[in-house]
């Protein structure tokens, strides 16, 4: 008998019946934001939830279809009419709101079958909360009527988005493509042959790994200006700063993971007299793999982050990090936020493109194989 | 996470002769495992009962069920077919009740807390006052001889005194049943002797009613009234034997010839479990 | 003891190598301006005379490191600690924000994974935008919010304590995430036994197990709040505090100046995070945790 009317529900129902006694009291003939038709739908959705029962799937599409089909309703409603939404608008958007919730909770408590189900299910769930955060960004600056000047609704940012390609293409080319991917090439490297150095000497291992910890947690963004003074404004000044800021998680990594394999394996290869350059590629780098790319992945978001920065100091005119100081300076916060969504993208992506290769570097790691 | 309830209606208590319930009774016990390989039928057409105060031994190959036995009747697994009680209720019911002391194979001591502390914890979640658990913990360690470790920390003490130490947390809220599970599989065998005996000893004074887990023949004579025998693919028991031992045992008694031949006893049924399969 | 003294030598070694190197990239890199300087003057100086020149610039390519620590010595012990030319209040106010940064951070950090864990619908929607959050250089859109809240009459700390919260809050929600989850299942079957609720189970369990990783990703955040704060306080020419002294030493080419301020925020990161060590250390010590 238990949870027969989920809470999410219940609150979607009351904030209809709220929202629907508001209206009648202010603008019973619809006013901006097609609140009759959004609050009607949600209420449809949400009783038609409750008549069906125990049957989840068809429980969650049918949220979903109510949640966002009101949801666009809203907004489709209120674009125009900025800064006109009243009580009874946010009242629906939170019945709807609240449908989409209680679509996750119910789709979070489906066990999938298959794997492949699984996988869509952790796709979807996420995708929903995202589409959230957006349609809920976008009622409450469009509903509120908040200056476009200081936040664009997310509508108003793709539109800069479609826009603004070339410029933003270009700025990805110098930032991403020139300073990120040498620096991150140079930084790694050098790092990896650091600790390989390292390795070999005693001595120099327990010197450099303290100062390379210590270095993890400094400022070290801070050398940028010093960078752009010594290589001038274009992209190599950046690609030092990336150098400098990805050599040293890649140094401790690398140290750290090439003692990470076994003593009895250590031992085994001594049982074969192998020397130390077989020992290392057949057994102590394999085995340090997981640390390297935990460095590599960890570097792909930190480069990105140097050199975004580094351009704040000074750039030739193109670039995502000239293009975000200067927009912000003529109060352009629609290209602003279009530049960072491209970053946002580009580290993801970068992230992503590092895993992928990591998956088939380290199949046979524990936390890949899946346990 | 949270238990799966199946509040079937209760069937009635099963009884023995003397009137009083058995701590533990299953009939037509079976378990599936769904597995991403398939389903793995863990325990088949288990029957068994338990009468208060016995020392049951369950032996046999890893992988015949032992451990998901002791794990439905301490409601930490739910069967998929026949029924059990534990003292006349479900197992579920039981564990509500606090019934049963659980000891793991590994002491899962927590790291963070003092010996002491550790034997409190099941005090503290039961809502037992604090002079009562310092009576309480003075009393059971003194009971698994670990007096005057109160302060250490599990670190600080031997794998044999870890062991101890959370046989004492299962006796601390005096659960008339003790669920153990290989708890002396990780201990060299000298120290697993001597906590053999202490461990009888320990059943003499408190009239306790014991499952024990073990896959050692001769511990598995040695200390129990009963003893059950199984076998794998799929789990199930392939033969109860009592012993009659006095229960008074030194440990030379593993020399004499009753013992020898209970242990024969046992090696055939194992044996026999096996041929099954091959 | 002993693996401090093993530590000591050689890091104390490679340190001084590091001066001595960078001495000569002193020489190096100021060297040609130096022979300009001297040709244009007529004046054919020495070799010990022409390397003391090289590291006596006021405007040098490479300052000497004593050249910074002279600066970092005026500007820290010499001046008023709440004038502008001091270092102190620079990292006061750098410090203030991080500081308050970071306790919004971590807090919201603490509660969102605790939310997290008790809710599957929250770890099913807000957990793999937290993980691929991460990935995003959050920092680019700092100077964005400052200049926002700016336009709206909001300045100083708020601005730039929201951006060292957004830093620091996302390790603190990863580490306690994974640090709620780490009791082990036989730990877990043993509450069970015990029959003990939900929140016995959280607090007599789980938090006790997740306090190390919460210190380990706390120093983390502090480190990441430290560098958000500086960052913001690029935007709009800020007027205090260390990021504000970088922009105005790049502005004015006073390298030395920059040198010092980047010794100065290297310093209070690692006060920082040797405080959150600390902290760890202390509640580890109390948890009887055992000696490493
Ligand atoms: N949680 C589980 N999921 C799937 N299979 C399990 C699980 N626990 C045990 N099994 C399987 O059930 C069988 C019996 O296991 P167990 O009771 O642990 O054996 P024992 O304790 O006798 O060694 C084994 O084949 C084991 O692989
Ligand atoms: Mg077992």
């Amino acid at each position: 008998m238990r949870a027969s009317l989920p809470w999410q529900i219940a609150l979607a129902l009351l904030a209809v019946v709220t929202g629907g006694v508001l209206q009648l009291a202010t603008a019973p003939g619809g006013g901006p934001g097609n609140v009759w038709p959004a609050l009607g739908l949600v209420a449809l959705a949400a009783a038609a939830t409750l008549a069906m029962g125990g049957r989840p799937v068809a429980q969650a599409a049918l949220l979903f279809v109510g949640a966002h089909g009101a949801a666009w309703l809203l907004l489709s409603g209120v674009a125009g009419h900025e800064g006109q939404a009243g009580a009874s608008f946010y009242l629906a958007l939170s019945g709807a709101w609240l449908l989409a919730w209680r679509c996750v909770t119910v789709l979070s408590m489906l066990k999938p079958a298959s794997q492949g189900e699984k996988r869509l299910l952790g796709l979807i769930i996420p995708l929903i909360f995202g589409a959230w955060v957006l349609i809920l960004w976008e009622a409450i600056v469009r509903g509120a009527g908040i200056p476009f000047l200081l936040l664009p609704p997310p509508s108003a940012i793709a539109e800069r988005i479609g826009v603004s390609t070339a410029v933003l293409a270009a700025d990805f080319r110098q930032t991403v493509l020139k300073a990120v991917l040498a620096g991150y090439i140079i930084g790694c490297g050098a790092g990896f042959i650091a600790a390989i150095a390292a390795d070999r000497f005693l001595f120099l291992r327990r010197g450099l790994l303290p100062i390379g910890n210590m270095a993890a947690a400094l400022p070290i963004i801070g050398v940028a200006p010093i960078m752009v003074m010594w290589f001038g404004f274009d992209w190599p000044s950046k690609a030092a700063v990336v150098v400098i800021m990805t050599f040293f998680p890649m140094l401790v990594n690398t140290v750290v993971g090439l003692s990470a394999s076994g003593h009895m394996e250590r031992d085994l290869m001594r049982t074969y007299a192998s020397g130390y350059w077989p020992t290392l590629f057949k057994l102590r780098l394999p085995a340090a793999m997981p640390f390297i790319f935990n460095a590599l992945k960890i570097n792909s978001t930190l480069a990105l982050i140097g050199a975004i920065v580094a351009e704040f100091f000074g750039t030739p005119v193109v670039g995502m990090g000239f293009r975000i100081s200067t927009e912000v300076g003529r109060m352009n916060i629609d290209m602003v936020w279009a530049e960072i969504a491209v970053a946002a993208l580009a580290g993801t992506l970068f992230y992503g493109v590092v895993a992928l290769v990591e998956r088939a570097v380290t199949f046979w790691h524990p936390s890949i194989r899946g346990g | 996470m949270n238990a799966i309830a199946s509040h079937k209606p209760a069937p009635a208590i099963p009884v023995t002769q003397s009137g009083v319930a058995d701590v533990v009774a299953a009939s037509k016990l079976g378990l599936v495992f769904n597995t991403n390989d398939g389903p793995v039928q863990a325990l088949s057409n288990v029957d068994l009962t338990i009468g208060k105060g016995e020392f049951v031994s369950f032996i046999g190959p890893s992988g015949c069920g032992k451990t998901t036995l002791l794990r439905v009747i301490a409601d930490l697994e739910k069967p998929t077919s026949g029924t059990i009680m534990v003292n006349g209720m479900t197992p579920e019911q039981a564990r509500e009740r606090r019934a049963y002391g659980y000891v793991f194979q590994a002491a899962a001591l927590f790291p963070w807390r003092t010996i002491a502390d550790n034997v409190a914890l099941p005090l503290e979640i039961m809502g037992i006052s604090k002079a009562e658990r310092a009576e309480r913990i003075r009393r059971t360690l003194e009971l698994v001889n670990l007096a005057g470790f109160e302060k250490k920390y599990p670190w600080q003490l031997s794998g044999g005194m870890q062991q101890r130490a959370s046989i004492a947390r299962a006796l601390a809220f005096d659960a008339d049943l003790l669920l153990m599970d290989e708890p002396f599989g990780a201990l060299d065998e000298i120290v697993r002797d001597h906590l053999n005996q202490q461990l009888l000893e320990l059943w003499a004074r408190t009239n306790k009613t014991i499952c024990f887990v073990t896959h050692s023949i001769p511990e598995a004579v040695y200390l129990s009234t009963r003893i059950v025998v199984m076998s794998p693919r799929p789990g199930r028991v392939t033969d109860i034997i009592d012993t009659n031992l006095p229960r008074e045992r030194p440990l030379d008694v593993r020399e004499s010839p009753e013992f020898l031949a209970i242990a024969a006893r046992v090696r055939d049924g194992l044996k026999a479990g096996h041929s099954y399969e091959d | 003891m002993d693996s401090l003294q093993s530590k000591i030598v050689p890091v104390g070694t490679l340190l001084a190598i590091l001066v001595v190197a960078w001495y000569a990239f002193a020489v190096m890199l100021n060297g040609p301006f130096q022979r300009d300087l001297d040709r244009r003057a007529g004046e054919t100086p020495g070799q010990l005379e022409f390397l003391m020149r090289t590291w006596s610039q006021p405007k040098p390519t490479l300052p000497a490191p004593h050249q910074v620590a002279q600066n970092f010595y005026k500007s820290t012990f010499t001046v008023k600690p709440w004038s502008n030319r001091s270092l102190i209040y620079h990292a006061w106010v750098t410090l203030s924000s991080t500081f308050v940064g970071f306790a919004f951070g971590a807090a919201l950090g603490i509660l969102i994974a605790v939310g997290i864990v008790h809710f599957a619908s929250l770890d099913r929607s807000l957990m793999p935008w937290i993980i691929t959050s991460q990935t995003i250089p959050i920092l680019a859109i700092a100077p964005m919010v400052v200049v926002v809240f700016a336009s709206i009459g909001i300045t100083g700390l708020f601005p730039k304590a929201l951006i060292s919260t957004y830093l620091s809050f996302f390790p603190v929600a990863v580490g306690m995430v994974k640090g709620l989850r780490s009791p082990e299942v036989m730990h877990l079957d043993l509450m069970r036994t015990y029959n003990a609720t939900r929140p016995q189970v959280f607090w007599k369990l789980r938090v006790p197990a997740s306090l190390p990783f919460l210190f380990a990703s706390m120093k983390v955040a502090v480190a990441a709040s430290l560098v958000g704060a500086i960052v913001a306080e690029l935007p709009t020419g800020a007027v205090a505090g260390i990021g504000a002294k970088l922009l105005n030493g790049a502005y004015y080419s006073q390298t030395i100046d920059i040198w010092a301020a980047l010794v100065a925020g290297s310093l209070v990161a690692v006060m920082l995070v040797a405080l959150v060590g600390l902290a760890g250390r202390i509640t580890d010590y109390a948890m009887g945790g055992r000696p490493a």
